[in-house]
């Protein structure tokens, strides 16, 4: 039998991860937003463990507009991408140091 | 479950949203470059929606919709100051935004649906729907920012804005998730039902501590500042202006029902958490704002210590306290917008404006507006006749009522080093030479909407009590 506490570590470990990715992260901005993915579905298993255990439906109502948004973040996100490549012809998230001061 | 449907309740965002779908057909088939209709139209509805807003003053607190929707006093105030806000600071966005072929009918929708997003933010019953609402206003404001194309620095600010957005929402969800688990309800009354027959357990803590940061994030406070200059140097100024303003009331209604509705009874988990990145942003805020020599990033280190002022007064978390944090938002919000249609205003064609030092002149040449910006200057910095010391004051003085006699110091020693900056700027446009007359807007409609809103300054400063007693009367009706 799975525990509850075995889905709250996954999802901790998954979110830590994608935490991890947004900081260290020095390449790709693509990679950025898969890490912001990977944060809401950490979010998300969390959510469902916890409407199985509780018997509640709310988690998972609460699952699908989460889904539902992310797909709509994603979806501006890889638009800003493509605003930035046409205007610089890269990605790198290390050249984005135009704003300083 | 079977409460009947009222539709009376969210007239306002029903209003809204019908009016949204009409403007968006109606700007489909527009070939004025103007867009002359869809402004009108956009500033109708928030005339009409103002004035529902209105007549919802005074009304009784209403739960609807098994609790996920509340009309009360506090949301509809926060409301009113939403509306015209965003008045505001499209009638200041109109010249800019033609210059700079900006005049497309997706600025004003977008304006809208984010209004949309706040009204349901502030007038949420439970976390789902706040986070809705949050995420409806963060979307259409990451588009508003990149809306500038052909910009490297907006598309720059645009991808900033939206990593670190997404990674606010999702620390926020995480704490979300976790006190959903604990609590077993996503309804904020649920939650402080719960709060308050049981002691808050370790995960609750945990997960409040994401929810503070997740809020902390959004408000821009230090340690979590880094992004916020960086995005209002980059954007359009016409919409800094607007992100820099708007969206902070909106932000005050999310932290309020969250940290105050749900966690009320536990005030003392979340206090010193505000209470620390409050001094840290009064603190960093104010010194990082000395050294900048662009007016653009002075104002927006200056954003950052006005955000820690304002959380001072929510980490009190006694009613009257909350009420103090209002006033305080709803003026920074009118000041921002002043501060920041003074860069509107200088802008040209051919150059946005950007050096203080470019103020130069001002004075001499242009009296009138030289007084107007000084007269923002002082209200921010918190100078007596102009209403930007009132809510300070009454943080200050909350703040020693309630034994935070050290933090109070502080923050009072923090203003003063803020005069600095606030001063400086005055100082270039009077007392420095200049040869030439520096540059500014030739639009009538803008000059007549900085003077009032300048005027408005002076005239709230000298009757505090007409924005106040609103603020007050949405915290009388929740008791």
């Amino acid at each position: 039998m799975i525990e509850l506490s075995d889905y709250l570590l996954l999802s901790a470990i998954l979110f830590a991860i994608s935490v991890a990715g947004i900081i260290i992260n020095r390449k790709n901005v693509i990679t950025l937003l898969m890490c912001i993915e990977l944060m809401l579905l950490a979010v998300n298993t969390n959510f469902i463990a916890f409407s199985h255990f509780l018997q509640d439906p709310a988690g998972q109502v609460f699952v699908f507009f989460i889904l539902t948004v992310a797909a709509a973040e994603a979806a501006i996100g890889l638009a800003i991408i493509v605003v930035l490549f046409r205007n610089r012809a890269t990605i790198d998230v290390e050249k984005l140091n135009q704003l300083k001061g | 479950m079977t409460d009947p449907v009222n539709f009376s309740i969210i007239s306002s965002e029903i209003f809204l949203l019908v009016a949204l779908c009409i403007i968006m057909i109606v700007d489909l088939f527009q070939r004025d470059k103007e867009r002359k209709l869809t402004f009108m139209l956009t500033q109708i509805s928030f005339v009409v929606l103002f004035i529902i807003g209105v007549q919802n003053l005074g009304v009784a607190r209403e739960v609807a919709y098994s609790g996920h929707w509340v009309l009360d006093q506090f949301g509809t105030v926060l409301k009113l100051a939403i509306y015209v806000t965003a008045f505001i600071s499209l009638l200041y966005a109109r010249p800019f935004i033609r210059e700079r072929n900006l005049m497309r009918g997706e600025y004003y929708l977008l304006t809208l649906f984010s209004v949309l997003g706040m009204m349901i933010m502030v007038s949420s019953g439970s976390l789902l729907v706040i986070y809705l609402g949050l995420e409806l206003l963060s979307l259409s404001l990451y588009a508003l920012v990149s809306l500038q194309r052909d910009s490297n620095a907006a598309s720059e600010a645009a991808v900033k804005y939206f990593v670190m957005g997404g990674l606010a929402s999702g620390f926020l969800l995480y704490g979300i998730s976790l006190v959903y688990g604990m609590s077993g309800s996503i309804l904020i009354a649920d939650i402080n039902q719960y709060l308050a027959n049981n002691d808050s357990s370790l995960m609750i803590k945990f997960g409040l501590v994401f929810i503070v940061v997740g809020i902390a994030f959004k408000f821009g406070a230090a340690p979590f500042h880094m992004w916020l200059p960086d995005i209002y140097h980059g954007s359009p100024s016409s919409i800094t202006a607007y992100i820099s303003s708007v969206p902070k009331i909106a932000a005050f209604g999310m932290a309020f029902r969250i940290l105050e509705g749900a966690f009320g009874n536990n005030t003392a988990d979340w206090a010193s958490m505000i209470m620390i990145v409050a001094m840290l942003s009064v603190v960093l805020g104010n010194i990082i704002a000395l050294v900048q020599s662009n007016l653009k990033r002075m104002l927006s280190y200056s954003a950052i210590a006005h955000i820690g002022y304002f959380l001072l007064g929510v980490s009190v978390g006694t009613d009257q306290a909350f009420a103090a944090s209002m006033f305080y938002i709803i003026v920074y919000a009118l000041m921002t917008l002043a501060g920041f249609g003074i860069i509107i205003f200088m802008s040209s064609e051919q150059k946005d404006y950007q050096q203080i030092s470019d103020l130069r002149g001002m004075g001499r040449y242009h009296p009138w507006y030289a007084l107007m910006f000084s007269l923002v200057m002082i209200s921010m910095a918190g100078i007596p006749p102009c209403i930007g010391f009132w809510p300070k004051l009454e943080i200050f003085r909350i703040l020693v009522t309630n034994g935070y006699v050290f933090e109070a110091v502080v923050a009072i020693a923090f203003s003063v080093v803020g005069l600095v900056y606030y001063l400086k700027v005055i100082k270039e446009m009077f007392f420095v030479d200049a040869t030439e007359s520096p540059n500014v807007s030739t639009s009538r409609s803008l000059k007549i909407a900085l003077s009032v809103n300048c005027l408005l300054l002076l005239m709230f400063g000298l009757m505090p009590d007409s924005i106040y007693q609103y603020c007050l009367s949405a915290f009388a009706s929740l008791s």
